[in-house]
């Protein structure tokens, strides 16, 4: 048990599977200075620093991959996933349906999402939504350290392609990176207990297993990433008002934990989704028909991103998934009764 | 234009960017920070030849060629520090600054501007025959994709437009000859398009050199690609980690420093040659990342002065700064 930071709790998956398999290798831009630990301790050759070409770098992931590698490409801002959409979309995600499971492509693409710190509507998307649309990809975003560690862990054992999304509000170093650069006259609104916690060293999360953050019965709230914490924070308060929240923090977005969904919703009656991903055509969506295919017709609302993320922190602030919009959501969906048998 | 003519548009430039610097080390702007500092004399140069008509596709330094075509520098600014009187109310940002009226848009995903800058060519030789249009990038962009297929599309429909690589040997972090084959003038000759290479850090050879290509493109030559070689003066950003580390190693640097040659000195990892290997490079980028400053060697605005006399330069730069602090009171940045 060590206490680390969300982005070396990655870094120290990546390292132990590294040190275990000759297979695994890291290839992406800056590479060299973004994993300097890596690249000082295995080399040139398993940490390779790759030019401004992501069609060719994380295209080349997936023939190393079927090739018998074990890569991890990295994307630095999942935003740039639209230059090398072809080797997510019509190449890694379709070996396995093509050869009926015979040939497997075990590829990790490492990327960086979320907003919080001003870099506007081309850095700060979510997309996991987008890339969860692609049968044949899994797709995780962690909330914790512990579960960045775990779910890497998972994904690096892992036979299939996973995206592995490390939300900057988390991290410390690529906040330091892209946002501060050295300035103390610039804060961002951080969870502490994402940025910072315990984590046992080698342990797996497996992919498409929630987590429940917190229990209650007049309401549940799904949410991921961020995301969880501000759920979190609203649920606090929300308590104080009589209002009860599970909270449950997906992990995975592909595969959905359905059941853990369907579990919690069936309790509560109302399903709130918290998530920084756009409103329409994503994972909020598809929450609501997961409780409909289940049988349930719970209250149903969500808090998301509408538009293109605006630049200006006030509005961006406004724009992403907030304590008071979600505290203000829940209240909403509380004042309803949901009309399921057992719910008056 | 003559050199004093440019010599002014290079300085409203820099205190432009000198502005935006103090703004962000204060707090008051946010994101990625990439200034244009050392781009001045290809910015002054190039737009030098444009006239109302053209269109310019720009990367993630937008802000030298914007302030050189004559965007509202008060709007500008005001966009930068998140403000409703911004020219697109906050919305954008720096990295995404246009402007319709001048036909000018950045983008911050590097390579994007090529692509852009074609359409901008197509556009304008559909409906404002006689134009040109200007697509400018970096030496790492030159390696994304869709900026190679753009050399192609561009000759094969030979489009009225000028392809400017602003050269300045770094990718980021990543030195940029490192992870590239071959040479970027050579290629896109390879690609059928005119080439020419200039000391981007001289205004009027960037002048010249453009005013040539644009007039080819004007008059249905094809298109241009013009290599300038430019110096880096700020980092990659302002707060760039990998400067600050080389410029204080037992400061900034002392962390890097320390987890990697801890990391380096693992009990497992690679052979001791390949660690070897990694340990050196890293320090090569940082004795490079040290390097470049606002001398009269490096810095296009002082290698510029001798073209206009001192006395001349000093008036210039003394407008260019008065001009730029009025912008910024405008814009509800100064104290
Ligand atoms: C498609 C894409 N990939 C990666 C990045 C991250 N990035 C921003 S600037 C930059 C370096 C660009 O190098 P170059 O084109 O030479 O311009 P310079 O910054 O040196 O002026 C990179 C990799 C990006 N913005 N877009
Ligand atoms: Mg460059």
């Amino acid at each position: 048990m060590a206490r680390l930071e969300f982005g070396a709790a990655i870094d120290a998956a990546v390292a132990e599977a590294m040190a275990r398999d000759p297979r695994v290798i890291v290839l992406g831009e800056d590479v060299h200075t973004l994993r300097a630990p890596l690249f000082a301790r295995f080399g040139p050759r398993r940490v390779l620093s790759a030019p401004i070409s992501e069609a060719a770098f994380v295209g080349a992931a997936v023939g190393a991959a079927m090739g018998g590698l074990r890569p991890i490409a990295e994307l630095m801002l999942v935003d740039f996933v639209g230059s090398c959409l072809d080797s997510l979309l019509n190449q890694a995600s379709k070996v396995e349906g093509f050869t009926h499971g015979d040939w497997k492509v075990p590829l990790v693409v490492r990327a960086t999402c979320g907003g919080g710190y001003g870099d506007g509507g081309q850095h700060e998307q979510a997309l996991w939504g987008l890339l969860a649309g692609i049968p044949g990809l899994s797709v995780v975003v962690p909330s914790t350290p512990a579960d960045a560690h775990g779910l890497m862990t998972a994904a690096l054992r892992h036979d299939g392609p996973v995206i592995f999304l490390e939300h900057k509000l988390l991290s410390r170093s690529w906040l330091e990176f892209l946002g501060a650069g050295g300035r103390k006259t610039v804060s961002f609104d951080v969870p502490p207990d994402g940025v910072e916690g315990e984590v046992l060293a080698g342990e797996e999360v497996p992919l498409g297993v929630a987590a429940i953050r917190r229990h209650g019965d007049g309401l549940t709230i799904v949410s991921l990433a961020v995301g969880v914490h501000r759920a979190i924070a609203a649920a606090e308060i929300l308590a104080r008002e009589g209002i009860d929240c599970d909270v449950l923090d997906l992990r995975s977005v592909r595969p959905l934990d359905r059941v853990a969904v369907v579990a919690s919703v069936a309790r509560t009656g109302r399903l709130l989704v918290v998530d920084e991903d756009y409103r329409e055509f994503g994972l909020s969506g598809e929450l609501a028909a997961a409780v409909l295919e289940a049988g349930l017709s719970p209250r149903f609302a969500r808090v998301c991103v509408d538009g293109t993320i605006p630049y200006a922190r006030h509005l961006e602030d406004l724009a992403l998934p907030s304590v008071a919009r979600i505290a203000e959501a829940a209240r909403e969906l509380a004042r309803v009764s949901p009309d399921l048998p057992g719910h008056g | 234009m003559d050199a004093a003519g440019l010599f002014r548009q290079m300085a409203r430039a820099r205190a432009f960017e000198d502005a935006t610097s103090a703004l962000w080390r204060e707090g008051r702007i946010s994101g990625e920070m990439h200034l244009g500092t050392g781009e001045e004399a290809v910015a002054a140069g190039v737009v030098a030849s444009l006239r109302p008509g053209d269109a310019v596709a720009l990367d993630h330094r937008p802000t030298p060629v914007l302030t050189v075509l004559g965007v509202d520098l008060a709007g500008m600014l005001a966009e930068m520090l998140g403000m409703e009187s911004g020219i697109h109310r906050g919305r954008a940002g720096h990295m995404h600054l246009m402007s319709r009226t001048l036909l000018a848009s950045s983008s911050g995903i590097v390579g994007s501007s090529a692509p852009l800058g074609a359409g901008f060519a197509l556009a304008g030789r559909a409906l404002r025959p006689g134009s040109v249009a200007v697509a400018f990038f970096g030496d790492g962009a030159m390696n994304q994709g869709m900026l190679l297929e753009t050399l192609n599309l561009a000759a094969a429909w030979s489009l009225p437009l000028l392809l400017v690589c602003k050269d300045n040997g770094w990718s980021i972090t990543t030195r940029t000859d490192a992870v590239t084959g071959g040479d970027p003038v050579a290629r896109a000759r390879g690609f059928g398009l005119e080439t020419v290479d200039v000391d981007g850090g001289d205004v009027g050879a960037v002048a010249e050199a453009a005013a040539d290509a644009i007039d080819r493109a004007r008059n249905g030559e094809g298109p241009s690609f013009l290599r300038a070689r430019v110096p880096r003066l700020d980092g990659h950003f302002l707060g760039d980690a990998l400067v600050r580390a080389a410029r204080s190693p037992a400061g900034d640097g002392r962390q890097l420093l320390g987890d990697v040659t801890s990391a380096a000195l693992s009990r497992t990892g690679g052979g001791l040659g390949d660690r070897a290997r990694s340990v050196v490079r890293l320090l090569d980028l940082m004795r490079r990342a040290r390097r470049e400053d606002r001398d009269t060697r490096h810095d296009p605005l002082e290698r510029a002065r001798s073209t206009v006399g001192q006395e001349v330069a000093s008036r210039l730069e003394a407008e260019a700064l008065a001009e730029v602090g009025r912008a910024v009171a405008a814009a509800g940045g100064a104290h």
